[in-house]
């Protein structure tokens, strides 16, 4: 990793407009949680609810693309790029300290919130709160890589990672029990529910089995994107 | 010294070629790439640049592949075309964050150097984003500065400066010519290339078209027939009092934007100019316009292709 690329690339993350929005989501479910206490009052269902469907299902993979594509599509879009390829620095230290930055926001925009929300619905961080919050920490690694690897293939990013998170595993993933298998958000849950005790929802895939392949996903992403900046040509006449 | 070798490299997307079998040597001193816009100029600087592989053919720095080879970039710098540039970063913290990814040993000093270098210490704790065109210019030089490279590529460096910038910018680069760099830049204006280039290749249409120190290039641009068309009062009688004047090499009666016209082509330029009038005056025949037909650059260019 290289000192330099993080702090342009932190710098460059909560410099831009786009950081609002990973303020503006992890509120948005705060907003949600201290609702649902008011309205229902402390119901340790509506809390798993809640962090399973939002923070695991919903906030993660969003927080996880906009960090994930942020820290490095927009350089690649607008050419700014140039000044870290035209450096005696190896194309892995660049991507790899731009997905530990990703990973980090991730953390901190998914994992904390989520910890908070659980503390305001159930007045506690017990059981299955600790949980959610392992689940959202192995999910953001997998997802970073996986999206910091879209924002180096492709110009459009973020449409691919929405398609891939919101319709893949929501929408498919929610009707189709095979292609929740296929799937970071259920590979992260199914950490949550070996770590919890009684959670009703079981996962398509064991821990044992999820996390080798949350890894697997993680570094070869990580690996491929590496690959792909070694060989990344701009355009020629604008 | 450092030489670059570009030898028959051509580079297409998909059926569009870019460039096309260029065999070219950019040795020490000021380089002008000239050539109208999408002749290919920034193609190549983009090889040259490591940013961009050949399709065929081969692009070396003193004998290294440039292409995926991270380390010839302690010998280059490069000053992109491109705008942005970090724009909520200061001056003084974007040169100095190049300086560190080099991994200079006193990143500090360098930053320091560089900005100085181009006149930039001043302004160097705004950010950059409060720029004006030439200053981002400097900015950006300076960030190709820092470690002191032996080649300077820069892509379009005058766009959009106004006068005074490109007064500075043209003598820093010959300082740098100066200094025994190699140093090499783009640009679509001939008289930009001559006040700075010792040396001028000429790209057109994805060709190398021409090489040689300024005098030659200006020689093979004006000594050629050039073709004006003139619109007068009386077309006819025109045409054969130019005919007879020994700086006209032909005369055709044709049209030009919807009305009759004469098209000429004169043997020498300055000796045409001067004749022209004088001699529709003589006849008494009254000139409505007289316009070089094929001043524009492409045209220029163009002959120098086929010649």
């Amino acid at each position: 990793m290289n000192a330099t690329v993080l702090s342009l690339t932190f710098r460059g993350m909560l410099g831009r407009k786009r950081s609002l929005l990973l303020f503006a989501l992890p509120l948005v479910m705060l907003a949600l949680a201290l609702a649902i206490r008011f309205i229902i009052g402390d119901d340790p269902d509506a809390a798993v609810v809640l962090l399973h469907r939002f923070a695991l299902g919903t906030l993660l993979p969003l927080v996880a693309l906009i960090a994930g594509t942020g820290v490095i599509a927009p350089e690649i879009d607008d050419g700014e790029i140039v000044y870290l390829l035209a450096k005696p620095v190896s194309r892995a230290s660049i991507v790899l300290s731009k997905l530990a930055t990703a990973i980090v926001l991730t953390i901190a925009f998914t994992t904390v919130p989520t910890l908070l929300a659980g503390a305001i619905l159930t007045g506690d961080v017990l059981d299955p709160i600790p949980g959610f919050a392992a689940g959202t920490i192995v999910g953001a690694v997998a997802y970073c890589s996986l999206f910091v690897l879209l924002g180096v293939v492709s110009r459009h990013a973020a449409v691919f990672g929405l398609l891939y998170a919101l319709v893949w595993e929501s929408l498919v993933g929610g009707y189709v029990p095979g292609a929740r298998a296929v799937s970071v958000q259920d590979w992260a849950y199914s950490l949550t529910y070996a770590l919890s005790t009684d959670l009703e929802t079981k996962p398509e895939v064991r821990a044992a089995v999820a996390l080798p392949l949350l890894a697997a996903v993680t570094v070869a992403a990580a690996a491929v994107a590496i690959q792909r900046l070694r060989s990344l040509s701009l355009a020629g006449e604008s | 010294m450092s030489t670059i070798r570009i030898e028959k490299a051509s580079r297409w997307y998909g059926n569009v070629v870019a460039v096309n079998d260029v065999t070219m040597t950019i040795g020490p001193g000021v380089t002008g790439l000239l050539g109208p816009n999408g002749a290919g100029k920034s193609t190549l600087i983009h090889m040259m640049g490591g940013f961009l592989p050949p399709s065929s053919g081969g692009v070396t720095l003193d004998g290294d592949r440039i292409w995926r080879n991270q380390d010839v970039y302690r010998r280059i710098g490069l000053v992109p075309e491109r705008e942005s540039a970090y724009d909520f970063l200061t001056g003084r913290q974007f040169t100095l964050a190049n300086a560190k990814l080099h991994k200079l040993p006193d990143p500090k000093a360098a930053a320091e150097r560089a900005l100085a270098t181009v006149e930039m210490t001043e302004a160097a704790d705004r950010a950059i984003g409060t720029y004006s065109k030439g200053m981002r210019q400097r900015m950006k030089m300076a960030s190709a500065l820092v470690h002191d490279p032996e080649v300077l590529l820069l892509d379009e460096p005058f766009n959009g400066m106004d006068p005074r910038q490109r007064m500075q910018l043209i003598e820093l680069i010959n300082r740098m010519g100066a200094a025994g760099r190699t140093v090499l830049f783009s640009s679509h204006i001939l008289e930009e290339v001559e006040q700075v280039a010792a040396h001028i290749e000429v790209m057109v249409a994805g060709r190398h078209a021409a090489s040689g120190d300024f005098r030659e290039i200006r020689r093979l641009m004006t000594d050629r027939p050039h073709r004006f068309v003139i619109r007068s009062a009386d077309d006819r009688r025109l045409a054969s009092a130019l005919i007879a004047h020994d700086s006209v090499g032909a005369v055709e009666m044709g049209r030009h934007g919807g009305g009759p016209a004469l098209h000429v082509q004169a043997n020498d330029f300055g000796t045409f100019i001067a004749a022209a009038p004088q001699i529709a005056r003589k006849n008494d025949i009254r000139l409505w316009e007289v316009l070089p037909a094929d001043e524009s650059l492409e045209s220029v260019f163009a002959y120098l292709v086929t010649s």
